[in-house]
């Protein structure tokens, strides 16, 4: 594992697969009466949230907390950064109050690898979202709610998604969910379909390794997965697409579409979702939906991650049994 | 005046001569010239060439003295081997009236290093709605020829077209920043491979070659001459050969760094390659390289756009566009054109001091290496090579992308009109 957690793009197959391991350690934890291990008790971990994003924040914190870190929480809102203080300014001053690990949300593009490459600040960095280009917590806590769902809780351990067809669906151009999921997937082994209406993919698309498909219909009957995007309504706005029905009707998975995947197949969202939009309600609150598994499973990713950047080299398990012993 | 006897110097790449200046002029060229009495500079084979004119410069004063003044930025000009150079019209205030133009010009004469010639705004505040008044700043003591709303477009086809035709009463010259506006909302980069990795908004090179089609088509319509400026696409080379072939006057210029830098160096997210248009890509830069030794693209000019470290030091999205070229211009061609054998010292000259000049009608600059010419001159060290130290520049900024970068070629001195004003790699 490196230092810092940027980009999906960045994680070997036994890097992921020892992650979605770990993870599952982890899982176990929150099965326990009392949910938390002693493994960075001392550590200080700050959220520092430039963007809104309360479900991304909670989930990290959760995580951070049931690891027995300390926990700083910065939102920009009515912070300095709303006054014009820079990115290094803040990052700086956190540090110079003992923080070891940033957890980072950043509307631009590149944020989190600036904070971990400017020579600004010693401590790790994790990227919980930066732009439009990556958030790889999401791609693995997704990696893994498709071991689990495909593969098997147990039988899953020590396997990658080889074989695995993943289909993902919608705004590709704006997304960074989808940039991590290309990446990831492609280093497990899956093969992923991008399917979208044109203007949704970026130019230069041609060298990711996947498929691109402008037609939802014919790649569902082929896919283990589908995995739905947020679509914003103000994207028809900029002419991305001519109305939100349209969009619908060409691209929404609604419960006829969703009758034509495979049995075993199953549907994500990495919320928050536009019901009406691309996905419907039928779809959403059906069980073959995973999007609250992925919010559970979202806290024992990131517990891994945290874990295997700040904890060291013992098993996980070790403080585990411990924190039981203790009880 | 005294004299200077400068000997040994290949003049323009050619066979060691001594060049002999008396006062602002050049008065004697050949072998073996006597001293007599004048200072003599030993050139020992470095290669002369006429004072280098800088077509596309950002001075930034007045307004943005923290990034550089009119005498910073001279005197950077003064160390890259320039005599003059043009003053991009994008101040605060902008350059649209005599009064700013007249201000600019002053402040060049009062530096003593460079000579500045202010570029007027196209239209008032850069906006692009309303025709400045561009007869009043050519009949200015600055007496402007060229005009720019450079870091924007002149968008819009009837104000372009009533530009170019304007100015051809007082024989003036549009220079226009081709960027199709409404394409690049939000562009933060080159539009291809590297944005669609890196998720930052993509500036797409139809952007640049939709304007250059519509403008030299204008051009040829109203029967203007149109100068383009920094060209970046391998398709805005097509459009331009094909503008010439028709006999379109159409001339248009290259930075250094799209000559050098591609846009796979934006993977690192640092702003210091973040500039307006982008880094393109390798099948870009080659086609650049090849438009400007055959003659396609004219000339070569900085965009030496200084800015401080603050607006640098940050993220990318937040980072202000622009690079510093004065300083390391020459010796970025001299990497990319002389020593791939693509221009030899007499084409350097030309794209560099001759065809600029004669663009920009710079009186005085621009002028061959022989008697009876003003003696604007640079003496070029071409076989020294080193790293890039951005520590040493004369500019007040600093937002160099090539800090470290080993490059060939220094210049050892400058003459303007005979004075001095860099000597042996010093200012004076």
């Amino acid at each position: 594992m490196q230092r810092h957690l940027i980009s999906a793009a960045d994680l070997t197959r036994d890097d992921a697969v020892l992650i979605l391991d770990t993870a599952e350690e982890m899982a176990r934890v929150a099965d326990r009466p009392i949910k938390k291990l002693p493994t960075l008790r001392g550590r200080t971990v700050v959220n520092l949230f430039f963007e809104d994003s309360t479900r991304t924040r909670i989930s990290f914190e959760a995580a951070e907390k049931r690891l027995s870190a300390d926990v700083i929480n910065f939102t920009a809102k009515g912070s300095s950064v709303s006054k014009g203080e820079s990115l290094k300014d803040t990052a700086q001053t956190l540090e110079a109050m003992g923080v070891d690990a940033v957890v980072i949300r950043h509307g631009a593009s590149g944020a989190p690898y600036r904070l971990a490459t400017s020579g600004w600040i010693d401590a790790h960095v994790i990227n919980a979202g930066d732009g439009t280009h990556q958030h790889p917590t999401q791609a693995l806590l997704d990696a893994f709610t498709m071991r689990r769902r495909l593969v098997g809780r147990d039988a899953g351990l020590g396997q990658d998604l080889s074989g695995r067809r993943i289909t993902i669906v919608g705004d590709v151009l704006h997304s960074r969910v989808a940039r991590s999921n290309v990446d990831l997937l492609h280093t497990l082994g899956a093969e992923v379909t991008l399917v979208a209406p044109p203007t949704l993919l970026p130019v230069g698309i041609d060298t990711w390794p996947c498929e691109v498909s402008y037609d939802l219909d014919s790649t569902l009957t082929k896919s283990d997965a589908v995995m739905m995007l947020r679509v914003q309504r103000e994207r028809m706005n900029a002419a991305f697409f001519p109305t939100e029905r349209e969009y619908s009707r060409r691209y929404g998975l609604d419960g006829d579409r969703m009758a034509r995947m495979p049995g075993h197949a199953i549907v994500m969202h990495p919320g928050p979702m536009v019901r009406g939009m691309e996905i419907t309600a039928e779809v959403a609150d059906s069980d073959r939906c995973t999007v609250i598994e992925q919010v559970a499973n979202g806290v024992s990713i990131r517990m891994a991650v945290l874990y295997l950047l700040l904890g060291g080299n013992e098993p996980a398990l070790t403080h585990a049994r411990t924190t039981t012993e203790e009880k | 005046m005294s004299k200077i006897l400068i000997r040994g110097a290949k003049v323009l790449g050619g066979e060691p001569q001594d060049v002999l200046i008396d006062g602002e002029t050049i008065t004697r060229v050949g072998a073996g010239l006597p001293a007599d009495g004048a200072e003599v500079v030993e050139a020992g084979g470095k290669v002369l060439l006429p004072g280098l004119v800088d077509l596309h410069t950002h001075l930034r004063e007045p307004g943005r003295e923290d990034s550089e003044t009119v005498l910073t930025g001279t005197r950077a000009a003064a160390s890259g081997g320039y005599t003059s150079v043009f003053a991009m019209a994008n101040t605060f205030p902008v350059a649209d009236t005599a009064g700013v133009v007249e201000q600019v010009w002053r402040l060049g004469q009062e530096s003593g290093y460079c000579d500045v010639q202010p570029i007027g705004a196209v239209t008032v505040g850069l906006e692009g709605a309303k025709l400045a008044e561009l007869g009043a700043m050519h009949e200015s003591a600055a007496g402007v020829t060229v005009f720019s709303d450079d870091g924007k477009c002149v968008h819009d086809a009837v104000i372009m077209r009533r530009a170019l035709e304007y100015v051809k009463a007082f024989g003036g010259v549009v220079a226009q920043h081709a960027q199709e506006p409404r394409l690049t909302e939000g562009a933060q980069m080159n539009e291809g491979v590297v944005s669609a990795e890196l998720g930052l908004g993509g500036w797409p090179a139809v952007a640049e070659e939709s304007i250059i089609a519509r403008d030299v088509l204008l051009a040829e319509h109203v029967g203007s001459r149109v100068h383009i400026c920094h060209l970046s696409t391998a398709g805005s080379v097509e459009i331009v050969r094909w503008a010439k072939s028709r006999g379109i006057d159409v001339t248009a210029e290259v930075t250094p760094h799209h000559l050098l830098l591609t846009d796979e160096l934006v993977r690192s997210y640092d702003p210091v390659y973040k500039v307006n248009p982008p880094l393109r890509t390798e099948r870009d830069v080659t086609a650049l390289r090849e438009a400007l030794a055959d003659g396609t693209i004219d000339i070569v000019a900085t965009d030496h756009a200084p800015h401080p470290h603050e607006d640098k030091d940050c993220e990318w999205a937040a980072a202000a566009m622009g690079m510093v070229g004065l300083e390391t211009a020459l010796s970025v061609v001299q990497d990319t054109m002389v020593e791939t054998g693509l221009l030899d010292w007499a084409g350097v000259a030309d794209r560099m001091s001759f065809t600029p000049a004669r663009i920009g009608r710079a009186a005085g600059h621009g002028r061959p290496v022989s008697a009876g010419e003003p003696a604007n001159l640079t003496l070029v060290d071409t076989a020294y090579r080193g790293p890039v130290d951005p520590a040493g520049f004369a500019s007040r900024s600093r937002n160099t992308p090539y800090e470290g970068r080993e490059l060939p070629g220094r210049v050892t001195h400058t003459w303007l009109r005979g004075k001095a004003t860099l000597v042996d790699g010093k200012l004076t």
